[in-house]
């Protein structure tokens, strides 16, 4: 049996496919809640930083925003992932057995999704005060003369058509998180990156030749870039149909 | 907090000055080179991408699409382990710029192509007619054009490498991040949490915030003058 073909008889061992499976649930899992808790901090940060300008206790929050926003943007995912470690507090929800994870791993996971998601909130802030940027002040006039307060405002006229018109934007961040989460390898054995090297260092105990081999490398993170690529791709296809619509619409 | 007060976790901070001096010189080394590669690799499969040759567009998409659809912490990773299992180690911060410069590279050639796109497309017509060939029309006429929309997408790459050196972590880096965390974590210097994250933050910040502050207050005038042509 050469090299190669042990190593891809890796990838027909059903305990190491579960495993690998559940990491891809894990990576799907926590990007998606990520980029939906993103979205809802991302758009109270992107209101204040960019309604809140007038008066001194708004100016304090729209001061904060900012800080927020910058703080994140310009310092390491992986630094956040680490500070979170050690000051996040952590319920005791997650303190315990959960989804197949051992107590440490639910509440490392729980640490390090608290990091992705201020990370990812940061970077959505910014996505859609782009699209509150483009809306026109009459907007604002029409909604008053409607009768609309600012919070129904903001709900019911502005973030609706920010939203539409950052669509493409926010799904492709989608893709970001998904490459982002991988980051959490560096902390715990959860999400897809951290399974297939943890499959890795034990190789030599599956593919039946007793070393680890490059062929190993090339089967076990090929078979993960795959994965990735499969569901990346399949985003950024949904994304372009979506810009093509758009501009059919426009045009 | 553990330490953010305490002048003994500052005072070790201080001590151990060098550690973070030295992590911040291995993470502004790997990003330059890396830089560097990226560049070249941008310009080159941008160039393709727009050359209306069907091959070397085919080409220069897998490139983007394979990399800009993958994490780079896997690249890394895969490059890594390849060289080590194969005998052909080449370093950590080696390991580290290759595989940043090749990640950013496909950013980068996203990048040149919309400069180049955004070109109308009587330019082109007009240098050809001028009897200009590929060299000389792209350096003369579309180039000069593009770089305004071409830098501030650009310089937000850079920043983003400067972030994605943290992926050295997980092959036993030597930069910034890995050495704050072997600080932290360490058996003689650990403990001083808050401190050390605080100082390894604020490196990054003042590293960035200047970049991706030029980046946007750029696309802002572009667009403002952009808005007065159209008027």
């Amino acid at each position: 049996m050469t090299n190669v073909e042990a190593s891809l008889s890796m990838l027909k061992n059903a305990n190491i496919l579960l495993y690998i499976g559940k990491g891809v649930l894990f990576t799907m899992i926590i990007s998606v809640i990520a980029v939906l808790s993103g979205i809802i901090i991302g758009s109270v940060l992107a209101l204040v930083r960019n309604y809140c300008t007038k008066g001194v206790v708004p100016r304090i929050f729209h001061t904060l925003s900012v800080i927020y926003i910058e703080v994140f943007r310009n310092t390491p995912l992986l630094l956040w992932i680490f500070i979170c470690l050690v000051f996040c507090p952590c319920p005791s929800l997650f303190s315990r057995k959960l989804f197949g994870l051992t107590s440490v791993e639910t509440k490392l996971l729980f640490k390090a999704s608290v990091a992705l998601i201020l990370f990812t909130s940061s970077v959505v802030a910014e996505i859609i005060r782009g699209g509150l940027n483009g809306i026109a002040k009459g907007q604002f006039e029409a909604a008053h003369a409607q009768g609309f307060n600012i919070v129904q405002t903001f709900i019911y006229v502005i973030l609706p058509q920010a939203y539409r018109s950052v669509m493409p934007t926010l799904v492709s961040q989608v893709t970001s998180t998904i490459k982002d989460s991988s980051y959490l390898a560096n902390v715990a054995v959860i999400e897809l990156m951290s399974r297939v090297k943890q499959i890795l260092s034990s190789a030599n105990r599956y593919n039946g030749t007793g070393n680890i081999n490059v062929s190993d490398v090339f089967v076990l993170f090929g078979f993960a870039a795959l994965i990735y690529f499969a569901i990346n791709y399949t985003l950024s296809c949904i994304v372009r149909r979506m810009q093509k619509r758009r501009r059919k619409v426009k045009a | 907090m553990s330490g953010i007060l305490s002048l003994r976790a500052w005072g070790k901070v201080w001590s151990y000055r060098t550690t973070f001096a030295l992590g911040l010189f291995n993470t502004v080394r790997t990003a330059v080179f890396a830089i560097l590669i990226a560049l070249v690799l941008g310009i080159i499969f941008g160039l393709m991408a727009t050359s209306g040759k069907k091959i070397l567009r085919a080409v220069s998409r897998v490139y983007v699409e394979v990399i800009q659809n993958t994490p780079i912490l896997l690249q890394t990773c895969f490059l890594y382990y390849a060289l080590a299992f194969s005998n052909h180690s080449i370093g950590i911060i080696m390991t580290g710029i290759i595989a940043l410069g090749v990640y950013t590279g496909a950013y980068m050639a996203e990048v040149i192509r919309a400069g180049i796109e955004a070109i109308p497309k009587g330019q082109f017509e007009a240098a050809a007619a001028q009897g200009f060939n590929y060299i000389e029309k792209m350096y003369y006429i579309i180039l000069p054009q593009s770089i305004k929309i071409i830098l501030p997408p650009m310089v937000n790459q850079v920043v983003n490498l400067i972030k994605n050196t943290s992926c050295l972590y997980i092959i036993g880096g030597a930069d910034l991040i890995s050495l704050t965390y072997s600080f932290v974590t360490g058996e003689n210097t650990g403990g001083a949490y808050a401190p050390a994250y605080l100082i390894s933050g604020f490196l990054f910040f003042i590293i960035c915030y200047p970049l991706s502050r030029t980046a946007s207050a750029w696309e802002i005038s572009l667009k403002q003058r952009e808005a007065r042509l159209n008027d």
